[in-house]
């Protein structure tokens, strides 16, 4: 792609490094003379404001790694302390707590764009992967340096995430507690998380080189898809793209600015300003806003699939909405790259892009919350003042029960109401039943089952002269955030395992320039 | 599609918002602090005040763990002294509240208010000579002095509930310093069984009694009204500072950041647009 070498060492010593150690001519080929499609947008700008992400994290860490105190009665204070005490400690630590959510954001969009404009189709497989690749490695490191402030959230986050690798078959039970060090989160654990908390941003800089090379070797897509054909479809990388990624980033740097220095806390969860504390549960356990889509993934999965329980499914579901991305190059049927060309795709893109900002909002609410207006009603029976009569049962057998039951009941006085069973044992059993007295009824509802269960508790109390209540409750279908979740998760599969396989080989995709050069230099084209 | 694209950004930005303004708890009055603004600083004398209303009710139960004498006397703390000269004398004399110009920042170690502060407390300390346990006067140097020395002795003394640590108490909860000033102000009156009634308090029972009663505490200043309003606003000023001790030189920095990054980004599309002029793209 870059084509032969333009570089010229200009000086005796460029000349002489040249002949040595071509650092200066990879240097000028890459990031110089490199040509770089005319037509790219404002979404390729992104890449560069991720490279600078990655370098804020690591200087910002290493600083904060000199006053971190990874121990689990010294984290929290030591983290305060950095915060109070430490020269500009007030500005290093927000700036790498927000910087991680600045990085997720840019990431994100960075993703999105790769999926639109097919950034992921031939020649551009290892590209892509490598990009999953740091992205699953970002996820980790994350989640990892989440944990060493050991605030509440941050303690319980790791407790949960530990406990869903439990789940796995056979060496569930193992893995989880090779990954904490132990039978619970303790000191083992901060020890290592910190450790590999420092470890993988530096394994995540090694396979954004091999990105940044993959992507020299094939050279950038575009907005339209079509391959560059010649010199008159492309720049040099200077100056051309680096003033617009200048520019972009330098607007990107302004919202991390207002984040940094005027809402520091806004993006994270106020419980993490408790000190961790394994005896006292937090009534709400939310990991960061950029993993709670994959969070309400995990959630989805109330119910048991045959032999896989709901947790191990909801694990598999997790793994496999990022797994599903490594092989997208290989889902995607369809022989037009850019969703530009492609009515119909483009629609399911921006349907999916909704649907991850949905799972995202499911990931942060209460799962049991509902989100349709429901009405939950019950009916109380009950008899006021009567007397209650009763009647052993004894059946033959066990089986037999049922039966003795009823002649049982039969055999209550007439106009005994409310007749109930208490079965005692296999056989043996008493009925119960209410004779004389004032029978009464009370249909009650609620918006909730919490607020009904008080409405029912209320009303036997004021009852005081019944014996005992008949209570009839109807449960209808209450649509909840884990009901949404599971139609959003199931969305995210289709798309990725249906709707782009079979949508590539039965749509019918607009007409596509022959070249870059062509939509640029002829009609204005879309958002380009 | 870029549309498309931005309005979907825009949704998710409010979704969030949505998914993390949905609180649970009481009522919460949104009270207006002068630091909820960005650019608003603290009302350094309620946070005086508010110290005064800790150090005077809260102290009793609740630790500031974080807090050391001497961060009261830094710059940006509520008792940090500046010399100023006195137009009329021409004299150089020590104020408290930072002037509006000039004035020099008096080193926290040779600021009398806060070494007064200290030196009222009473600190656990093991004697150098014999290694025994005993108590001295506080320094500057010292963390606030803890009430209790840990939390079973805390939670014997108050019925089994243990009285939380106050230094990051304002972020720790949702609704922050509303919150703060609302619970102190959410008492009822009404009891049940040890805990009392609190309408912001989630699940509207708390352990703790209610402390802010008119007149408690007696403040020097005779304008500011001694009402359990007042007690609570300044209390959840002085928490917030303590909180965020750094917040006004934070705010400051950002405004030379963001002013100096919106010329930067103008320069550079600047710069952009001439780069590209003549190229087609």
């Amino acid at each position: 792609m870059s084509g032969p070498s333009t570089y010229e060492p200009k000086s005796g010593f460029t000349r002489w490094l040249d002949k040595r150690l071509p650092i200066l001519r990879l240097s000028h080929d890459s990031f110089v003379a490199y040509p770089t499609p005319r037509n790219l947008n404002y979404w390729w700008t992104f890449g560069s404001m991720l490279s600078l992400c990655l370098v804020v994290q690591i200087v910002s860490g290493v600083v904060l790694a000199m006053h971190y105190i990874p121990h689990i009665d010294f984290a929290f204070d030591s983290v305060q302390r950095i915060k109070r005490d430490v020269p500009y400690g007030w500005l290093i630590q927000p700036m790498h707590a927000v910087g991680a959510s600045m990085f997720f954001l840019a990431v994100y969009v960075h993703m999105f764009r790769g999926l639109y404009y097919g950034s992921y189709k031939a020649p551009r497989e290892v590209l892509w992967i490598l990009g999953c690749l740091i992205y699953a490695l970002m996820v980790v490191t994350a989640f990892l340096g989440y944990s060493l402030p050991w605030g509440q959230m941050s303690f319980w986050a790791a407790t949960v995430i530990t406990n869903i690798l439990g789940a796995l078959p056979f060496v569930g039970e193992s893995i989880q507690v090779w990954i904490r060090g132990g039978g619970a989160i303790d000191q083992a654990t901060l020890n290592r998380f910190y450790s590999l908390h420092y470890l993988l941003p530096f394994v995540i800089a090694g396979v954004v080189a091999l990105h940044i090379w993959a992507l020299h070797e094939v050279g950038q897509n575009n907005p339209t898809g079509v391959e560059v054909k010649s010199k008159a479809d492309t720049v040099p990388f200077t100056p051309h793209a680096t003033i617009k990624d200048l520019f972009a980033t330098s607007l990107f740097v302004i919202l991390f600015a207002v984040f940094m220095f005027y809402m520091p806390d806004a993006l994270g969860h106020a419980d993490n300003y408790i000190r961790a504390n394994p005896l006292q549960t937090p009534p709400e356990i939310v990991p960061e806003w950029y993993l709670l889509p994959f969070y309400a993934v995990l959630r989805a999965f109330d119910f048991n699939i045959g032999p896989i329980d709901s947790k191990l499914a909801g694990v598999i579901g997790m793994f496999a909405s990022i797994g599903v991305l490594f092989v997208l190059p290989w889902l995607d049927t369809s022989k037009v790259r850019s969703m530009r060309y492609r009515p119909i795709a483009q629609q399911c893109f921006v349907i999916f892009v909704a649907v991850c900002i949905g799972l995202g909002y499911c990931g942060g609410q209460n799962p049991g919350k509902i989100l349709v207006p429901t009405t939950f009603s019950a009916t109380l029976n009950w008899v006021e003042g009567g007397q209650i009569e009763q009647r052993a049962i004894a059946a033959d057998s066990a089986g037999a029960f049922d039966d003795a039951a009823d002649a049982a009941i039969a055999s209550l006085p007439e106009g005994a109401a409310l007749p109930a069973i208490s079965r005692t044992g296999e056989t043996i059993g008493v009925v119960r039943g209410v004779v004389g007295g004032a029978p009464q009824v009370l249909e009650l509802s609620a918006a909730t089952v919490d607020e009904l269960e008080a409405k029912i508790t209320e009303a036997k109390a004021g009852a005081t002269a019944a014996p005992y209540f008949q209570v009839t409750r109807t449960t209808p279908f209450a649509f909840t955030v884990t009901r949404l979740s599971q139609i959003l998760t199931a969305y995210y599969f289709l798309f990725f395992l249906v709707i782009l396989p079979v949508l590539g080989l039965i749509e019918t995709p607009r007409r596509v320039p022959d070249t870059i050069a062509k939509p640029v230099t002829g009609q204005a084209q879309g958002a380009s | 599609m870029l549309r498309a694209l931005t309005i979907s950004a825009v949704a998710a930005a409010a979704a969030i918002g949505v998914a993390f303004a949905a609180g649970e708890g009481g009522h919460v009055e949104d009270y207006p602090f002068s630091f909820d603004s960005p650019v608003g600083g603290y009302d350094m004398g309620a946070v005086q005040r508010g110290y005064q209303v800790y150090a005077e009710v809260c102290a009793s139960c609740h630790a500031v763990e974080h807090l050391a004498y001497r961060h009261l006397g830094e710059e940006g703390g509520p008792f940090a002294a500046y010399i100023v000269r006195n137009h009329e004398t021409g004299e150089e004399e020590m104020v408290v509240h930072k002037p509006e110009h000039g004035g020099r920042f008096v080193d926290v170690t040779d600021n009398p208010y806060v070494r007064a502060i200290a030196q009222a407390a009473i600190i656990g300390d093991i004697d150098p000579n014999t290694g025994q346990p005993v108590d001295r006067p506080g320094r500057i140097s010292d963390k606030f002095r803890r009430p209790f020395p840990n939390e079973i002795a805390a939670r014997a003394s108050n019925a089994g509930a243990y009285p939380p640590d106050l230094s990051v108490i304002v972020p720790a909860r949702h609704g922050g310093a509303d919150y703060v000033r609302a619970f102190l102000l959410g008492f009822t009156g009404e009891e049940d069984g040890t805990l009392f009634i609190n309408t912001a308090f989630p699940g509207g029972r708390t352990a703790m009694a209610p402390q802010l009663m008119e007149g408690r505490v007696a403040y020097a200043d005779a304008d500011t009204p001694q009402t359990a309003e007042q007690y609570a606003t300044d209390v959840a000023t002085f928490l917030q500072w303590a909180a965020d001790p750094h917040m006004e030189q934070r705010k400051k920095t950002g405004i030379v950041v963001l002013a100096f990054l919106a010329v930067l980004a103008g320069l550079l599309y600047l710069a952009y647009k001439q780069v590209w002029r003549g190229e087609s793209h």
